[in-house]
């Protein structure tokens, strides 16, 4: 059995050691939110918060959890950073097919609890990991931008 | 042709019908006539396209499926217009499979979804059912009150009699309306009257795509159910001989082992032991027939097959004449490499075969299609399929196949409970079906003013029509394979078009982003460049001169020209390139401007795009599609490439298989030209114009003329 809390809920569960968090979320846990793009943190599309830090959760396994605060994106619109982004993600329109967008938002929170005022160099650098195929990425930059922004205000 | 069709036939073979909705309210759709006389089973409407609540409340059952383009907010948009309603009170389903029901008028009334044809099909349908509701409403509220329905008229959601100030809402009289006679002809806003139309509505899909909540197929989840993942023949056309399956059940988690003709799949209670599973299977495949093809192989029949005359798609004036008396020639042969798409949805399909026939819950651009597909494999009738469409995580043209719906089917066959079919990155990369590789010997003639009087152009590669819709392969000609080609925006007197057919070994080819114009636009735009270049003229001057008869694709030349300061000078190993289209019914102009480093790697640095898609339904759609397209394109212009040795497809994953990402994205510049004219495609020009538009600028930077993507950095190195 491994214990760890998601979302702030205490969950056990039954599974292999080295088995993704990706699958015990998507797969024991039920928790589509958090997408399999490559499996071999090529995409970004799986990240998850590890103790508010960005991780992939293709590459991170159920043992390294254990006891561990993880956050998805079902749960990162509790916390100030991943409103803000979730709301600019919509007001700027980013959103095309979607499927990458758990994962971009789970970066850009990540950036945004460590980086309250990001540059885009600092944007680059923690955004290049997730490949987005629609090509969203000018709205991306724009919308992390206005997040920051907004949690500034607050 | 998916491309091409833009005259939707909508007046002559479809009417509306109407009726009440289970749970109250009213519903109203567009099917198409009976082919003659009465139609013997008259059409039902349970989920046409608007329903309206008790409450007022309006659900848009989209007939095209949602796969980032925006289609679920801009189809919605339409009804809304004429219906009159807010679009804060609509919301979008997913259409059940009904060709009958939800067939794409631009595209032969079939259930697809591609081509850039949702607007251009359902234009006025959409605004026709949505003005239809409306009469019929106004008919429910002046029945109610004893009135002339000419007296009244309406507000968002309301129905008015200003001679009372009463008000009725649509949810008041939903119930009403649906016994109303459907109106025979209706009378459309004109455009000057839109207020939704034209407008930057927010997208009704987003919400659920920013909290996790959306559903796309691979989000499946049915009682029971488990997971498996599948290793098919690493060549095309092999079969599988053996495996461990022992090893495979020894893996924690795993159910059973799935044999197929030329597949393993292993199923397990998660992904992760059907994976494990299979890698313990290590099944082993028989290459087949195909086991030694290399990609060199491909190329060189390809270029064999280039000596041949192909099938005549256009031929004006006289070619040979005028080319031979022609003061200067230029030859080239460009190439186009096969391309994966890489949705970031993985390949999956979920699958219940139960007594009375099956469920299917997969995202697809043809639920139609991949219902008959499946029913045909599991020896079913067709509505006992019944396929459950979902949002899609991409879809480029990959799924507009149903390869890996048919796969599942025959697996779930196999198994007593349902099962979600993943492929892994890996499988989706190498079991793609792929854009052709194409190979094309273009020739043109030039007179003393350095202008082309003849110009020939034969195209040779897979038809990807031929096996996906035959009847539209004919006399030798795919209309795909030539669109953009056949009817290039430049008048040429002397101008001669054909296609040869040459299909690879047992390599399955499919629509990619851009369709044909991808491929065409990327020839004849580098190649126009090459003439402005022979004749020592610049290229948006040379176009300019022979768009002069086109108002249309010389005003977004024009205004692309003026926006990225075409004649303002760049720095070193700087450049800027421009290409011009005319395809999907609309008009576009992209420039681009690159720096390529010493290294030879190139990295566009910005891009301007003028486009011209006639009536805009959502302008800030069409900002996405024009970013969203250029950023395709870039990725295959620089990277995007498939090989095949010893018949193996050769990447595997994004490491290999690079995509553009945000650190690498240029700057994008969109302006939108205001028209009237009839609505144009905009999910595949972004991509389709971008390829020639960087190699030109390449070219600009550092003389080199690439004649083959994607681009060989070697040999652009400084020297």
């Amino acid at each position: 059995m491994i214990e760890f809390k998601v979302n702030g809920k205490e969950v056990s569960v039954d599974v292999p050691d080295d088995m993704p968090i990706l699958w015990v979320l998507r797969d024991v846990l039920g928790m589509t939110g958090t997408k399999f793009g490559c499996g071999i943190g090529q995409c970004g599309a799986c990240t998850i918060h590890v103790g508010g830090e960005a991780r992939r959760g293709c590459l991170t396994q159920a043992s390294e959890i254990a006891g561990h605060d993880v956050t998805t994106i079902e749960g990162i619109g509790a916390t100030p950073a991943g409103k803000a982004v979730q709301a600019a993600w919509l007001n700027l329109e980013v959103v095309q097919c979607g499927y990458c967008q758990s994962g971009q938002i789970m970066s850009a929170s990540a950036l945004l609890k460590t980086t309250p005022a990001p540059s885009d160099s600092d944007i680059d650098a923690a955004m290049t990991g997730n490949i987005c195929r629609c090509g969203t990425y000018l709205r991306i930059r724009d919308a992390i931008k206005e997040a920051a922004k907004s949690v500034a205000a607050k | 042709m998916l491309a091409r069709q833009t005259t939707p036939e909508l007046s002559r073979r479809n009417f509306l019908v109407a009726g009440a909705a289970a749970g109250g309210g009213m519903m109203i759709g567009w099917v198409p006539a009976a082919e003659a006389g009465v139609d013997k089973s008259p059409p039902v409407v349970p989920d046409a396209y608007i329903r309206i609540d008790g409450q007022g409340k309006v659900t848009i059952v989209s007939p095209m499926i949602e796969m980032g383009q925006g289609t679920y907010t801009s189809l919605p948009m339409l009804v809304a217009e004429e219906l009159d309603v807010d679009m804060a009170n609509v919301s979008v389903a997913i259409s059940p499979p009904s060709d009958k029901l939800y067939g794409n008028p631009a595209l032969g009334n079939i259930q697809v979804t591609g081509g850039s044809t949702s607007i251009r099909g359902f234009y006025l349908p959409l605004r026709k059912t949505g003005a239809a509701a409306r009469v019929m409403l106004i008919a429910a509220a002046a029945e109610t009150w004893g009135v002339d329905p000419a007296t009244l008229r309406t507000e968002p959601g309301f129905v008015i009699d200003d001679s009372t100030t009463r008000r009725l809402s649509y949810g008041e009289l939903a119930d009403r309306a649906a016994k109303i006679p459907v109106p025979g002809e209706v009378k459309l806003k004109d455009a000057s009257q839109f207020r939704i139309i034209g407008t930057p509505a927010k997208r009704l899909d987003v919400s659920g795509k920013v909290n996790g909540s959306a559903q796309y197929g691979i989000d499946t989840k049915v009682p029971n159910m488990k997971v498996a993942t599948v290793s098919a023949s690493p060549v095309f056309g092999g079969k599988l001989v053996s495996f461990d399956e022992a090893a495979a059940k020894k893996i924690p988690g795993v159910v059973q082992v799935v044999k197929l003709d030329n597949a393993l799949a292993v199923v397990g209670d998660h992904y992760w032991a059907a994976k494990k599973g299979l890698e313990a299977a290590s099944p082993v495949f028989d290459d087949g027939p195909h086991g030694n093809v290399s990609n060199t192989d491909v190329v060189a029949a390809l270029a064999r097959a280039a000596e041949r005359p192909g099938a005549v798609a256009k031929s004006d004036g006289n070619f040979a004449t005028a080319f031979s008396s022609a003061n200067k020639k230029v030859e080239a042969t460009y190439e186009a490499p096969f391309l994966a798409h890489a949705t970031m949805e993985p390949m999956n399909c979920t699958v219940a075969v139960t007594g009375d026939g099956c469920d299917i819950w997969v995202g697809t651009q043809i639920p139609v299609w991949a219902q008959q597909a499946v029913a045909k494999v599991l020896n079913l009738k067709t509505e006992q399929v019944r396929l459950h469409n979902h949002l899609l995580g991409g879809g480029f043209g990959r799924r507009l196949e149903s390869d890996g719906i048919v796969q599942a089917a025959l697996i779930a066959k196999q198994l007593d409970f349902p099962v979600k079919v993943v492929w892994s990155r890996e499988e989706d990369i190498q079991h793609d079906m792929y854009r052709p590789y194409y190979y094309d010997r273009i020739s043109a003639g030039l007179d003393a003013q350095g202008m082309p009087v003849a110009w020939s152009h034969r195209i040779v590669g897979s038809s990807i029509l031929a096996r996906w819709a035959p009847p539209l392969f004919k006399n030798g000609i795919d209309p795909d394979a030539i669109d953009g080609a056949a009817d290039m925006p430049y008048a040429i007197e002397n101008f001669h078009v054909e296609y040869v057919r040459e299909e690879p070994p047992g390599i399955p080819t499919a629509f990619w982003r851009g369709v044909g114009p991808t491929h065409n636009v990327y020839v004849i735009e580098s190649f126009i460049d090459e003439l402005a270049a022979a004749a020592k003229k610049d290229p948006v001057e040379y176009r300019r001169a022979l768009l002069q008869k086109n108002p249309r694709a010389l005003h977004v030349l024009d205004r692309a020209a003026e926006l990225s300061n075409w004649s303002k000078p760049l720095g070193p190993r700087q450049g800027r390139g421009v290409s011009v289209q005319q395809a999907f019914g609309s008009y576009m102009c992209q420039v681009a401007e690159v720096t390529v480093g010493k290294d030879g790697e190139v990295k566009v640095d910005r891009v301007y795009v003028v486009v011209d898609p006639g009536v805009v339904v959502n302008p800030n759609t069409v900002v996405a599609q024009m970013q969203s397209g250029v950023i395709f394109g870039i990725t295959a212009v620089l990277w995007g490439e498939i090989t095949l040795d010893k018949g193996r497809v050769q990447q595997t994953n994004f490491d290999d298989y690079r995509i553009l990402r945000i650190d690498e994205a240029p700057e994008i510049e969109v302006e939108i030209v205001k028209s009237s004219a009839d609505p144009g495609g905009i999910g595949e020009p972004g991509t389709s114009g971008l390829a020639p538009a960087v190699l030109n600028a390449v070219y600009a930077a550092t003389g080199v003329r690439l004649r083959k993507t994607p681009i060989d950095s070697k040999r652009l190195k400084a020297v």
